[in-house]
């Protein structure tokens, strides 16, 4: 067998087989089971929870019942019961815990309801929001009988007013489909931005780890360190993708099979029902060009550190980059067309997740995702001849690392010696 | 197979590390290292290994130059030693073999019969973290020799080991020799050199001060050492013509003089006072030539 596979298989193998790499998995693969039965865990948790019994003491008399009928169509979960004594009474029952809450009603001076609501604490707004609104329906039916409209006219006041959107472009996103897009988008985005700086980091750490313990030597000794590093970094590679195989599959089947539960909730806005194939296609090759970008950049930076506890310090301006590629895509999901997203999405360190999130949430021609993954392609190849001089002078290279001057001196280690790569 | 280094120079920036350093090593010899740290010695293996290019100068085994087509036949033992800690002995060594290009099998087995050879069978399974200093080196060593390597690189292969261990891997080392092996070695110890050793070369400050054959080396340094224990006093021979050195021992004296005749001189001076329960005439030792030409001591 070939060297480069040897190495490759081993990167790999080992990676696969190691504790850290089962738990993440295993982990995250929780986590997407649970976010995807979200809705069952929550039915499940609420129903064993008692509702809420709020006292309420009615000084005028006549709200207490339309109220009642009112907050309990609303949400089941609330009671309003008439409390017989007075506030302070009232009060006592709460501290006594009798009641989670006391509703004071009344009618102010032009014959409109006004309310307190006290409890022993007011972190949970739910309970008194929905009394608040429901109050607030009550007192717009006593306005209206009060300004003698009929329900007719009432019910015109409140029609909300017909507004669409619409693209005039012919293969423009319409509305409903840009909503879904912006959350699959955003998914991925998300999915893109955690591997790019989980597997970076590995491929940095793994160079890092073999030339602090010093087992670099001997590798150099039999295998020439472009080789190894290509290959480090394919390993790496491999074992993303079987990474994001598993959660992948794993997720898509776990949603498909909760979508009746979903359906018009939470997961609906983000675009699950039919996800677009071609978002899919493009999320993943921007992910494996964006991967081999930074792989490439973590495998020189890590060859320059000869302590481990260098190797955050060294990568940290690259973490920035790709931090900063997702900061701008965040900002982009809004306004995808603005000039400077535009423009961003062509600078190779962005490119893979503001030209993945152009091309998600717009009509682009067919052309500019082809230009971003072909420049990205030529910066890779450029950034790996570039990080393998430098990677070849400097895992030969130990001693206090800690600046880019480094890579200079890496490059003058290497330099005659460009005829044996 | 002969190993060749012409002329090589090494230079980092303004810093010369190894200096017009020509040698020629033959076939199955065991060629010895020696320097103080700095001297140039792991940079001069590296420059072997074609791990670093020298600035000037060639250097050639059996004619042709070491690269990565010739790493089958090389086994190279570093300083620093390095293996990966998380990973089992077993998995590494057979790992770091097949990048040499054994085949899995073969590693497997060979590695058997090494760990059985240093009575530690039990460690194939084990991480090399769990395992204490001196073990890691025992498999650091199976790891430069375990594909049998033509050429044999040994930086300081016996530093931190205890005096049995030595023993143990220089039984192995004089094995591999005898099954054909060229081996270069520096080491911490001149008794080591100076016993196992045809060929040597001390360096000093990047450049050979010394090198030929040991008995050569011995010959042409003249000065030879004198020992000498008796009854009376000796102090008068710190004075006399041809004594370099003066050294009281427990049981006597030990001068160094600049050739035989001086000898023959001190014993024709000293039969008249009394007894003399001892008097040799002995070779210098290395550590005489070392101190000698490289000024200071080494250890």
């Amino acid at each position: 067998m070939n060297k480069f596979w040897i190495i490759l298989a081993h990167t790999y193998m080992s990676k696969v087989k190691s504790k850290s790499f089962i738990i993440t998995t295993v982990v995250t693969l929780l986590i997407i089971i649970g976010m995807s039965n979200l809705s069952k865990v929550m039915d499940y948790f609420n129903k064993g929870e008692a509702s809420d019994e709020i006292a309420v003491v009615d000084e005028s008399g006549t709200l207490y019942s339309p109220l009642k009928e009112q907050v309990e169509s609303v949400n089941e979960e609330i009671t309003l019961t008439k409390f017989p004594g007075n506030e302070k009474a009232a009060k006592e029952a709460i501290r006594d815990g009798e009641y989670d809450g006391l509703l004071l009603i009344r009618l102010n001076s032009t014959g409109l309801p006004e309310a307190t609501y006290q409890a022993m604490t007011i972190a949970d707004t739910t309970t008194a929001n929905e009394i608040k609104n429901s109050l607030q329906q009550i007192k717009t039916q006593l306005a209206a009988t009060q300004m003698e409209l009929s329900t007719e006219e009432l019910a015109k006041l409140y029609e909300p007013v017909d507004f669409q959107q619409i693209a005039l472009e012919k293969n423009a996103k319409t509305e409903e489909e840009l909503n879904q897009a912006r959350g699959l988008v955003y998914v991925l985005l998300f999915v893109i931005y955690f591997s790019v700086i989980l597997y970076a980091n590995m491929i940095a750490m793994e160079v890092a780890t073999e030339k602090s313990s010093r087992v670099m030597e001997i590798l150099i000794s039999s295998v020439s360190p472009i080789k190894q590093m290509f290959a480090k970094i394919l390993g790496i590679g491999l074992l993303s993708m079987t990474q994001m195989a598993v959660l992948l599959g794993v997720g898509y089947v776990s949603i498909k099979q909760n979508l009746d539960s979903m359906q018009g909730g939470f997961f609906s806005f983000f675009g699950f029902g039919d996800i677009p194939l071609a978002t899919i296609v493009y999320a993943v090759v921007f992910f494996i060009l964006g991967y081999f970008l930074y792989a490439t950049l973590a495998a020189f930076l890590g060859s320059l550190v000869s302590r481990i506890e260098d190797i955050q310090q060294m990568i940290t301006p690259m973490t920035m980059l790709i931090v900063a590629g997702f900061m701008i895509a965040m900002f982009g999901l809004g306004q995808p067309e603005t000039p400077f997203i535009t423009i961003s999405s062509y600078i190779p360190f962005f490119a893979p997740m503001l030209m993945f999130m152009r091309v998600g949430m717009l009509s682009l021609p067919i052309w500019e995702p082809i230009l971003a993954i072909a420049i990205l392609i030529v910066t890779i190849i450029l950034l790996a001849i570039f990080g393998a001089r430098v990677y070849r002078g400097g895992v030969l290279m130990y001693g206090r690392s800690n600046s880019f001057k480094d890579i200079k001196k890496a490059l003058q280690l290497t330099k005659n010696e460009k005829n044996k790569l | 197979m002969v190993l060749k280094i012409e002329n090589i120079t090494k230079r980092f920036g303004a810093f010369t590390a190894v200096n017009d350093l020509s040698l020629t090593i033959p076939e199955k010899e065991m060629f010895g290292f020696l320097g103080a740290n700095g001297a140039g010695k792991t940079t001069t293996f590296r420059m072997i290994l074609g791990l670093m290019d020298s600035s000037e100068g060639e250097i050639s085994w059996n004619g042709k130059p070491i690269n990565y087509s010739t790493s089958r036949y090389i086994g190279y033992l570093p300083e620093e030693r390095g293996l990966y800690p998380k990973l089992k002995v077993k998995e590494q060594i057979v790992y770091l073999a097949r990048l040499r290009g054994m085949e899995k099998g073969e590693a497997q087995q060979e590695l058997e019969k090494w760990l059985e050879r240093f009575k530690v069978p039990e460690y194939a399974n084990k991480k090399v973290e769990e395992l204490s200093k001196g073990n890691q080196q025992k498999i650091q060593f199976i790891a430069a020799v375990l594909h049998k390597p033509q050429l044999l690189i040994l930086d300081e292969p016996f530093s931190g080991l205890d005096p049995v261990n030595v023993e143990l891997l220089k039984e192995a080392v004089l094995d591999l020799k005898k099954n054909g092996s060229t081996i270069v070695f520096s080491s911490h110890r001149m008794e080591h050199v100076e016993e196992m050793c045809e060929h040597l070369c001390i360096m000093h400050k990047g450049s050979p001060v010394v090198h030929g054959s040991l008995r050569g080396i011995k010959k042409s340094f003249g000065k030879k050492n004198v020992v000498i224990h008796a009854d009376f006093p000796l102090d008068f021979l710190k004075e006399f013509p041809g004594v370099i050195k003066y050294k009281m021992t427990a049981e006597g004296i030990h001068l160094q003089i600049t050739g035989e005749e001086i000898a023959s001189n001190i014993l024709k001076e000293i039969v008249p006072n009394g007894f003399i329960r001892k008097f040799a005439l002995e070779e210098p030792s290395l550590n005489d030539i070392f101190i000698e030409k490289v000024g200071a001591s080494y250890e």
